[in-house]
């Protein structure tokens, strides 16, 4: 191959440059004119609810690639809120500083507060993804919407949820304990609880409710309190650690209740609680919001997630993944609708959103005049073989529950 | 008194005897040195994991993974006080303040780091075992650490009575100037008790590793209990860490179960106001 020389005069090589030139600007020059939303995440990475918050960023992660096949662009800014509402409120500050057009998070009902209260001056929505208190949606924040339920909402489905769990398994329960943590979500379940369980029409009595500290040691006295009671079921409202502690102890002071459920609360679906208990974790049931597993876009977040997030089990996950993907869905299409990313013009498109396809159970995705979700259904999910399972509703099932729970005794 | 009231009791004063063992680390390095060690939390659950890694790479039981954590720990301790804290000893109490605030502050961002914010429990064969007396469930590992916590309790006690660098320190903390003339090599002494007191919080994170779960969040929590455990008991008082720790555990165990659980920390810091307002120098402390 010979090169002709006599080719190459001046204005053939400037003219090649020139073109070059264009041809090595044209993505940057594509890349501005996609108008991508600019969204802040801010999640508890770090600080006593990082391993849930890590959880959600891992959803945050993933999603971009699985919102940009739905043909959704979307340029993600993460950030930690460090389990601390003062650093909730002076990182929304930066970001809305450094250009951040629409805020999503923050797992935390208290961080998701001074967020709120940020958003509403600058006048930038915020898109909650998890953060059950209902005061967020009452205090009449116009830059607000929230898809996940209130307290009173997980209480109220989750109990629906329990009474057709004994429908289903024909078990009868005469007494229940409901022990919640004393935090922020765990009073708010209480609430919750108490005003609804009386009306509920649940066949068995709530003999008490114990709240303990989350930052315990160990919950035995607790669980002596409890089999004081010896209620048949246990209801509970706890995070990963706490629940080990809790079913570490009830194995241990030989408890075996009809079944251990938590009526809309994390902790008994975490990856750290399988590993720790073994065989042990089975059988517990959640209820509560669940991904849709025939839902082609969870389809595409669990092929995503696996793809990036190999060393993480997206059946564990996609609780907070799934609300995660959700809210920036929710951004997304708004952006998509609006063409703009002015605060109130933004807004008025995330009120008039109607989303059939989106990852969690339940109907299409609508706000209320507050904001809220109102239509966001639980489900139950109990643990075997160490996967949560859906066993209900029979029809996105893919087990039949199972209660009473088999003994602790030869499970390990 | 009810069966299911004594088994309260039984487990608070088996959990009290490992936060009392916790506690005489400080209670030993403050009480010589008077210097305290605000990095104390930190430095236990870096001692809770120690056990997890042995536990996970060696299957090392953390009852016996206690007496290399615990040299390992006690030359940390040394060389820890040989750099870092000798020059603060005489210093201003502020600076060592900083100084042991900021060590505590690496610690635990570096465990966050390395091991995530996940809880790291031990699986031990017995973990969930308990022993059935007549009505009373009394958990094996809950024994077992308590036993141990003792051992490991009387065993620094008699170094410190009856070995001649157990006097010296003794003499250390009696009359520092005296000690210093009689020829004593007072900062050889004080970072072989900053390792020894150290060597108590690895024996302690080991013990602590089989009741609760390893997790970078349990530092501050632990550093503040420490210090409720040697203020009721008394700055510097080795019997007062211990009778502490079972204060500690016996009175959170009831007013837990009598009146609720998440009200457990109010009652310790209750008893721990009562003590500073009838006792300021603790229950077993001398007046200052």
């Amino acid at each position: 191959m010979s090169i002709d020389h006599r080719k190459f005069s001046r204005r053939s090589v400037l003219a090649g440059t020139a073109a070059g030139a264009v041809l090595l600007g044209a993505p940057a020059i594509v890349r501005a004119q996609a108008k991508a939303l600019k969204i802040a995440v801010l999640l508890p990475q770090s600080g006593y609810l990082a391993q849930a918050g890590q959880s959600c960023h891992r959803g945050a992660l993933v999603s971009p690639a699985v919102l940009s096949n739905f043909g959704f662009n979307v340029e993600l800014i993460h950030i930690d809120m460090e389990s601390n509402p003062d650093v909730a409120r002076t990182q929304t500050e930066r970001a809305i500083n450094e250009g951040a057009q629409c805020i999503v998070g923050a797992f935390d009902s208290a961080g998701t507060l001074a967020i709120a209260q940020v958003c509403e001056q600058r006048q930038v929505p915020l898109i909650v993804n998890i953060g059950a208190a209902p005061q967020l949606t009452e205090q009449g924040y116009k830059f607000l919407v929230r898809n996940f339920p209130t307290g009173g909402m997980l209480v109220k489905n989750g109990l629906t949820q329990i009474q057709h769990l004994i429908d289903a398994t024909k078990i009868a329960p005469k007494t229940a304990v409901f022990l919640h943590a004393n935090d922020n979500f765990g009073l708010a379940q209480r609430k919750g609880m108490d005003a609804i369980f009386p009306t509920a029409g649940l066949p068995f009595k709530l003999v008490e409710s114990i709240a303990y500290d989350p930052k315990a040691q160990d919950l035995s006295v607790e669980v002596t309190k409890i089999r004081g009671l010896n209620p048949d079921l246990v209801l509970v409202v706890t995070r990963a650690a706490d629940a080990i502690k809790l079913i570490r102890d009830i194995v241990r002071q030989k408890f075996q209740p009809m079944g251990i459920i938590s009526p809309g609360a994390p902790g008994l679906y975490d990856e750290e609680f399988y590993k720790a208990l073994g065989p042990l974790a089975d059988y517990h049931i959640d209820a509560i919001p669940w991904a849709n597993p025939k839902s082609k876009v969870t389809q595409a977040l669990e092929a995503e997630f696996k793809k990036q997030q190999p060393k993480f089990r997206f059946a564990n996950e996609c609780f907070n993944v799934g609300f995660t993907f959700d809210a920036l869905l929710v951004a997304a299409d708004a952006f998509k609708r609006a063409g703009t990313a002015t605060g109130p013009e933004l807004m008025k498109a995330l009120m008039a959103t109607d989303l059939a396809d989106h990852a969690m159970i339940g109907p299409p995705i609508k706000f209320d005049a507050k904001g809220q979700n109102v239509n966001i259904p639980s489900s139950c999910v109990q643990n075997r073989g160490q996967t949560p399972t859906v066993v209900l509703p029979a029809d996105v099932a893919t087990m039949t529950p199972v209660l009473p729970m088999p003994p602790w005794q030869g499970r390990t | 008194m009810t069966a299911i009231t004594l088994n309260v009791i039984v487990q608070g004063v088996l959990t009290g005897l490992v936060y009392g063992l916790m506690a005489l680390g400080l209670s030993v390095i403050f009480g010589v040195m008077r210097v305290v060690n605000f990095a104390h939390g930190e430095l236990t659950v870096v001692a809770m994991y120690a056990a997890f890694l042995l536990f996970e790479m060696l299957h090392l039981e953390p009852l016996i993974a206690l007496l290399p954590i615990a040299a390992a720990f006690f030359g940390i301790g040394y060389l820890l006080q040989r750099t870092l804290i000798s020059p603060f000893i005489g210093r201003a109490e502020h600076e060592q303040f900083i100084l042991l605030v900021g060590l505590a502050t690496v610690i635990v961002n570096g465990v966050l780091l390395i091991f995530g914010p996940d809880a790291r429990p031990i699986n031990l064969p017995y973990s969930f075992d308990s022993y059935a007396i007549g009505p009373l469930f009394i958990d094996k590992v809950r024994v077992l650490a308590a036993v141990a916590a003792l051992a490991v309790a009387a065993a620094l006690f008699l170094f410190f009575r009856y070995t001649r660098t157990g006097t010296a320190i003794r003499a250390c903390a009696d009359n520092l100037t005296g000690a210093a003339v009689v020829g004593l090599n007072v900062k050889q002494l004080y970072a072989v008790t900053f390792g020894l007191g150290l060597a108590c919080v690895g024996a302690a994170g080991s013990l602590m590793a089989t009741i609760a779960d390893a997790s970078p969040g349990l530092s501050q929590a632990y550093t503040l209990l420490a210090f409720t455990i040697v203020i009721i008991g008394g700055l510097g008082s080795m019997m007062g860490a211990l009778v502490g720790g079972i204060l500690i555990g016996v009175s959170e165990a009831l007013a837990g179960f009598y009146i609720q659980p998440s009200m457990k920390s109010m009652f310790s810091f209750a008893l721990l106001i009562i003590v500073l307002v009838l006792r300021p120098q603790g229950l077993m402390g001398r007046r200052l």
